[in-house]
């Protein structure tokens, strides 16, 4: 008896944790092993067969460069304005001398509760073709003529979806940096006035080392949000930009797999992304010394 | 000494009247288009599909209403099931999740037991592994299962949410020991004590995670893009999609519908905004 319930103690520990066991291996380990297997298929039904590496020789096109080109060139410029602003605006928000802070950091906050469908919505009607539409008569006041935004070319569509990510994705980092502003003892910027510094050393000796866990954090999952980026561009171009202006990696594995029907090839783009993204995550955490504070 | 004092007040005077019309400049284009969105709902659909959201259409005149009751008879659009539909999920899937991921956390935080070790790092893996990745074979198995086009087909593979369940055992690490031991004492059950004991602790976390897990679920988009066949289905963001198309007689819907997707959920935030930023905050901090 007493044997018996030991035995249902030692099981314990497995009940909580039944339900990550069952994801992992039914919605994670499987899916990953059979993204693998698929990707050396090419994958028919019925008749599925084994073609070795040839679904990977199919990524040398032009399509495929394109994503990865973009989706880097997206990554990139949403972490570099993504990560200074935010912190700027959290720093000021976060002075004594900020009246109404509270009302200006829900307004900030706000864009993030809109859904990215009706953020690219109001970016469709708001950037449309027409000379008449709200940004083609702001521009036209400094004398640049009408654009077509969505269809103009590769720098007009880059510029679209960055603004979407800065409107939808500026206040929640700034909630991030804020919050860990407030966790910084305030005795080090006593002993720093004390010493006679300036604001800008201030910021420099206490307040960025200080933030170091937040940023690391902001920029992972940066990284992840934005080599996964997929949405805001199948909004604005339905999954069909002009010479794949608007075309990511996530936004190719939805057109092979789903509009074209090869998993194979789907597979492939998706293992390709699955390394991007943890070797940039594993660079960038080593590269912060993350490693090192936990060992 | 008075006089630079003095100065020193109308310095920082000055300082705060600058931030604050810098703040409010930069909040008000912000919140712009958010703006010109509710304003332009009360212009008609073919105007906005010609011209776009234009000065025009801002004006706070002459506004028209018919774009908004066709949203609610069932007979001429299917806004309300997707309302519904959306209104539920968001309602199963954080429930669901933040039951599950919390129980698992805490449960890689009290115990000790062979595999704990590896099923966390399995977690941080799956936190930073994008799982649009991993559609393909999922929609494999939701057709395997039969349960395409099902509220089921959209909740089940994210039951767990590995970023819930990192942040619900950093948040269980800090649980009183001493507690767990008196109620083992007392005879509770392990479960027993999840429940009667630890819950009424964890309640800050699960209202953080309850805010993430909802706006997530709220904003869901590929997955639901995927499984969901049938317009009776859809949640609001696939909805509204597909009212884009290339010979939109549907801009009157797909305006008044994305102020109906909007408005109520910023209503919400200003009402509970306190809880809101301290969930957010919790959740980076303690990530």
């Amino acid at each position: 008896m007493k044997n018996l319930k030991s035995n249902l103690n030692k099981l314990n520990p497995y009940i909580f944790v039944l339900p990550l066991i069952i994801t992992i291996l039914v919605f994670y380990l499987y899916p990953v092993i059979s993204t693998i297997i698929m990707s050396f298929q090419n994958v028919v039904p019925g008749e599925t067969e084994f073609i070795g590496l040839k679904n990977y020789e199919k990524l040398g096109n032009q399509h495929f460069f394109a994503a990865v080109k973009n989706s880097f060139i997206y990554t990139i410029i949403t972490i570099a304005i993504l990560i200074p602003f935010p912190l700027i605006i959290a720093v000021f928000l976060n002075s004594d001398n900020c009246p109404g802070k509270k009302y200006f950091r829900a307004a900030f906050f706000i864009p993030s509760l809109v859904s990215v469908v009706v953020t690219g919505i109001i970016i469709r009607l708001s950037f449309a073709a027409s000379d008449k539409s709200i940004v083609n008569a702001m521009i036209g006041w400094i004398g640049i003529p009408p654009q077509s935004w969505t269809v103009e070319g590769p720098y007009h569509a880059m510029f679209l979806l960055v603004l979407i990510a800065t409107w939808r994705w500026t206040g929640i980092n700034i909630i991030y940096f804020l919050s860990g502003l407030q966790n910084i003892p305030k005795e080090l910027y006593e002993a720093a006035d004390i010493d006679g510094a300036n604001g800008i050393q201030k910021f420099l000796v206490i307040t960025l080392p200080m933030l170091k866990p937040i940023i690391i954090f902001v920029t992972t999952i940066s990284i992840f949000g934005g080599f996964s980026m997929f949405e805001e561009s199948y909004i604005i171009w339905q999954g069909n930009s002009p010479n794949n202006v608007g075309l990511t990696m996530v936004g190719y594995i939805y057109r092979k797999g789903f509009q074209s029907g090869d998993f194979g090839m789907g597979s492939a783009i998706g293992l390709v992304l699955l390394v991007i993204v943890l070797s940039i995550s594993l660079i960038q955490l080593r590269f912060w010394g993350f490693y090192k504070k936990e060992k | 000494m008075l006089e630079i004092k003095l100065r020193k007040k109308t310095k920082t005077t000055l300082s705060k009247v600058i931030l604050f019309g810098a703040f409010f400049i930069i909040t008000t284009v912000i919140l712009f288009p958010l703006f010109s969105l509710i304003l332009s709902s009360f212009r008609p659909g073919r105007d906005l599909m010609r011209f776009g959201i234009t000065f025009a259409s801002i004006q706070p005149t002459g506004l028209m209403f018919d774009n908004y009751p066709p949203l609610f008879f069932t007979g001429e659009s299917n806004y309300l099931f997707w309302l519904q539909n959306s209104v539920l999920l968001v309602l199963f899937q954080t429930v669901i999740s933040i039951f599950f991921s919390s129980l698992v956390g805490y449960g890689l935080a009290i115990y000790k037991f062979k595999g704990k070790k590896l099923l966390f790092a399995i977690v941080l893996v799956m936190m930073i592994t994008p799982i649009q990745i991993l559609i393909l074979p999922l929609y494999k198995i939701m057709i395997s299962l039969k349960i395409m086009n099902t509220y089921l087909a959209i909740i089940l593979p994210f039951i767990i949410s590995p970023f819930a369940v990192f942040f619900f055992r950093q948040y269980s690490l800090g649980l009183p020991r001493a507690l767990l031991d008196a109620a083992r004492i007392d005879g509770v059950s392990e479960i027993g004590i999840y429940f009667r004991i630890m819950t009424p602790l964890l309640k800050p976390a699960f209202g953080a995670m309850a805010i993430l897990e909802s706006l997530r679920s709220w904003n869901s988009y590929l997955w639901p893009l995927i499984v969901l066949r049938t317009s009776k289905m859809f949640t609001l963001p696939i909805g509204l999609n597909a009212l884009i198309t290339p010979y939109g007689n549907n801009y009157d819907l797909l305006i008044s519908g994305s102020v109906v997707a909007t408005v109520p959920i910023i209503v919400i935030f200003i009402i509970f905004q306190k809880y809101f930023i301290s969930g957010l905050s919790v959740g980076s901090v303690k990530g």
